[in-house]
């Protein structure tokens, strides 16, 4: 054919087009931090085998391919920078060395649990800790964690009735549940409004996930609305939430006095843009802390100033950056880019690995410092007492509230602040606003209650 | 009335859109008689090579026609690619085998795009107007409220949708593709150059994703949910059948209208979120009593 020749040259040029491409994009285009690490610079001691028997290994599960990686790249960089650098800068844990290796789940439940199972049995003693970063996986893992004895810390999301310690020894919920996000919200509102009872009358439509994450608040929310007689309209999004002009040619219908926005990914975005089209004020709009990152508000550009959301942390450098800036990226150790370190979401993965670190470090003070067994680091994070003095130590002053768990509380702090996007970058709106206790508590007994009765387990091991 | 109005307008826009998807696979089945399963990922593919271009072109002194020259050049050589590494050792084979070998097309396009360009959010603005305005003013108390983007995209989509169907119906190499996708051999035997339509029909195929894409990039931002769009077009299908554009065309706007209808008056008695399914439900209805889609062919063989 005389197309043969051009496709030929055509083919033979894709290479070349690629390494032209990877130039330009830096290392955006990293599957996993491995790669870029060992191709960019010595990695000697910030990358270790994951056979090392002297290292403690803590699995990743990640996405960064598919309809939820924008979202799922930043939380893995964060996360897989801050255990670089704790081998960089500090040598490890006490000397012990950090291993890990990303999992590639594509936020699917079936695939989660395949990595989990993958990775649940590697190291010399196992997987310390896993961060499933799914909500649905969490619900999958929570059956089988009491079984491999390895702990789940659930940062922001999973089952809201799992900070009952007796009930889920294995769960920890740290940072907040959805239960006490939308308890935050639901107190907000009341305070723009001079007080919870004049709520009376108003109608709060929530726009969420037809997902187990989606569908998390809304227990809280029915008990919130018949406290004190607001309208509770729920407008459910199929996944990936593209396509959602239903639920906004609803919400035009009805006009609601605020909209709650439970979504992820691209859900986000397109919930802004819609909002846009139907002319709903962005400044009643307020998003869950999954809703309130930068690759949700940068495809809506200026429609999406003035919108906000719970937080559990927000965009900003501290003096931890700028020690993965110099150990890591100035030796050509980053996995992203460099304009990403601090963004939120990869502040949440970042967090999310202080916390296992910390968890790993308390366990050592009973167990040595050597590499721990799921069980023992699960003491580790029930014993966790973050002060303020220890953040200042972490570099991640402002940036994270102390923590202090217990047995039968594995959430610790039940609040956060709220934050709003000005066109450029996240900025805080609200100090920290607590969650009513006295409505969640009983909440979470019933449902733990439940579920222990369902699955057979001691009401409360706690007091065993 | 007015706000029924604006629903009904709203799903027949969208479904101006699953109409455009929907034909990407009309083509390409009506000319080699194969289920495209990878349409989406090229929807994907070409959006993603678009926006990305762009970013790299900026500082030219035309980004968007250049951008847009390339995409297309790249979607011409990936029906070439696709026709001389996958269809052509296929040819004559069972149309199950075209079907598969699609689907690996699809999860190599998936890869292959998020590989070279990315697989973050990218947002592109290619002039479309932003922002709602109310029509029917004088007709509805209130009006009835549109969103600009979604009025250019209609039109666009329309335009194309026309477009296509006038090549299919009235056009030599129309009549040529539809031979083609009749009889293979037959095709072949009075001249006919195999090779030569199927890369004409997946071009084709290309540019009309790239269309899709560019239209709903700018909506929702580049990203790995377009090819997921497809998935939308699969009930349009059913309804319209797979050979017949003006099918696609009707389809789209049933299934558009009567998915958003659904959503909004039926959906408050049963929970909501089931304009997903209800699109399925509908086409099926349909299918009880046209087995072979609205404007499919009826196949009549001798035994």
């Amino acid at each position: 054919m005389k197309y043969g020749t051009l496709l030929r040259t055509l083919l033979l040029s894709v290479p070349l087009v690629i390494a032209g491409c990877g130039q330009e994009d830096g290392a955006s285009d990293a599957t996993t931090s491995n790669e870029v690490t060992q191709s960019a610079g010595s990695s000697d001691g910030i990358i270790v085998d994951v056979s090392d028997p002297n290292a403690q290994f803590v699995p990743v599960l990640s996405y960064r391919t598919g309809p939820y990686a924008p979202n799922g790249m930043p939380v893995a960089n964060g996360f897989t920078e801050y255990l670089k650098l704790i081998n960089a800068r500090d040598g490890g844990i006490n000397g012990v060395k950090i291993s890990f290796e990303e999992c590639e789940t594509g936020y699917a439940t079936a695939r989660s649990i395949e990595c989990y199972e993958r990775l649940k049995g590697k190291g010399p003693t196992g997987a310390a800790v896993f961060n499933p970063m799914s909500t649905g996986a969490t619900f999958a893992i929570t059956e089988k964690a009491p079984v491999d004895k390895i702990p789940l810390i659930t940062m922001g999301y999973g089952r809201s009735e799992s900070r009952n310690g007796g009930v889920f020894p294995w769960n920890f919920p740290i940072y907040g549940t959805y239960w006490t996000a939308a308890d935050v919200l639901v107190t907000h509102l009341g305070d723009i409004n001079g007080g919870l009872d004049n709520l009376k009358g108003k109608k709060i439509a929530l726009v969420y996930h037809d997902s187990p994450f989606g569908k998390e608040p809304i227990p809280l929310l029915e008990k919130r609305a018949s406290m004190h007689d607001f309208e509770l309209i729920k407008l459910p999004v199929t996944h990936p939430g593209v396509e959602q002009k239903s639920a906004w040619i609803n919400i035009r219908k009805e006009q609601p006095d605020y909209v709650l926005l439970w979504g992820w990914g691209v859900m986000n975005s397109t919930a802004i843009k819609e909002a846009t089209g139907v002319r709903y004020p962005r400044d009643q709009i307020y998003g869950i802390w999954w809703a309130g990152a930068e690759p949700d508000v940068r495809p809506a550009a200026a429609d999406a100033v003035g919108y906000q959301a719970v937080s559990m942390i927000s965009s900003g450098q501290a003096q931890v950056h700028k020690d993965i800036l110099s150990y890591l990226y100035d030796a050509g150790l980053g996995s992203g880019e460099r304009a990403g370190v601090g963004e939120v979401l990869y502040n949440v993965g970042l967090l999310n690995a202080a916390l296992v670190v910390e968890s790993i470090r308390t366990a050592q003070s009973k167990y040595g410092e050597k590499p721990l067994t799921g069980e023992q680091v699960r003491w580790g994070i029930e014993n966790l007492n973050i002060t303020e003095e220890n953040i200042q130590d972490l570099g991640l002053s402002g940036y994270m509230y102390p923590v202090n768990l217990s047995c039968s509380d594995h959430e610790g702090k039940r609040a956060a602040r709220l934050h709003r996007w000005n066109g450029e970058s996240w900025e805080y709106s609200t100090d920290w606003i607590s969650a009513d206790d006295a409505v969640l508590q009983p909440m979470v007994k019933s449902a733990a209650d439940t579920y222990a009765k369902e699955a057979g387990l001691p009401a409360n091991a706690c007091e065993s | 009335m007015g706000f029924f109005v604006e629903v009904l307008l709203s799903g027949l826009m969208a479904g101006v859109l699953y109409s455009l998807v929907a034909l990407g696979f009309v083509l390409i089945f009506k000319a080699s008689g194969v289920f495209n399963f990878a349409q989406g990922a090229m929807v994907l593919f070409a959006a993603l090579t678009f926006v990305r271009l762009l970013d790299i072109l900026k500082d030219s002194f035309a980004p968007i026609t250049l951008s847009l020259i390339i995409t297309i050049a790249m979607m011409v050589m990936l029906a070439m690619a696709i026709e001389r590494l996958v269809l052509r050792p296929l040819v004559n084979q069972p149309g199950i085998s075209l079907f598969m070998a699609t689907l690996g097309i699809a999860y190599f396009l998936d890869g292959f795009g998020q590989t070279l360009w990315g697989s973050d959010i990218y947002t592109l603005d290619i002039g479309i107007p932003k922002g709602s305005i109310f029509i029917l003013e004088s007709v509805f108390d209130g009006g009835v409220l549109v969103a600009k983007e979604d009025l250019v995209a209609t039109v666009i989509a329309g335009l194309l949708v026309v477009t296509l169907a006038i090549f299919f119906q009235k056009t030599r190499i129309g009549r040529a593709l539809r031979a083609v996708a009749d009889d293979h051999q037959a095709a072949q035997s009075i001249g006919i150059p195999l090779n030569y339509i199927w890369v004409i029909v997946w071009t084709v195929a290309g540019l009309v994703a790239l269309v899709a894409g560019v239209i709903w990039g700018s909506k929702l931002g580049v990203q790995f949910s377009l090819s997921l769009i497809a998935l939308k077009a699969l009930p349009v299908l059913i309804l319209g059948g797979f050979e017949s554009v003006l099918g696609a065309v009707i389809g789209g706007l049933i299934i558009g209208a009567g998915e958003k209808l659904s959503e909004i008056y039926i959906g408050p008695y049963v929970g909501g979120g089931i304009e997903y399914w209800f699109a399925y439900m509908l086409a099926l209805g349909f299918l009880m009593f046209r087995p072979q889609g609205l404007f499919g062919e009826v196949h009549i063989d001798r035994v």
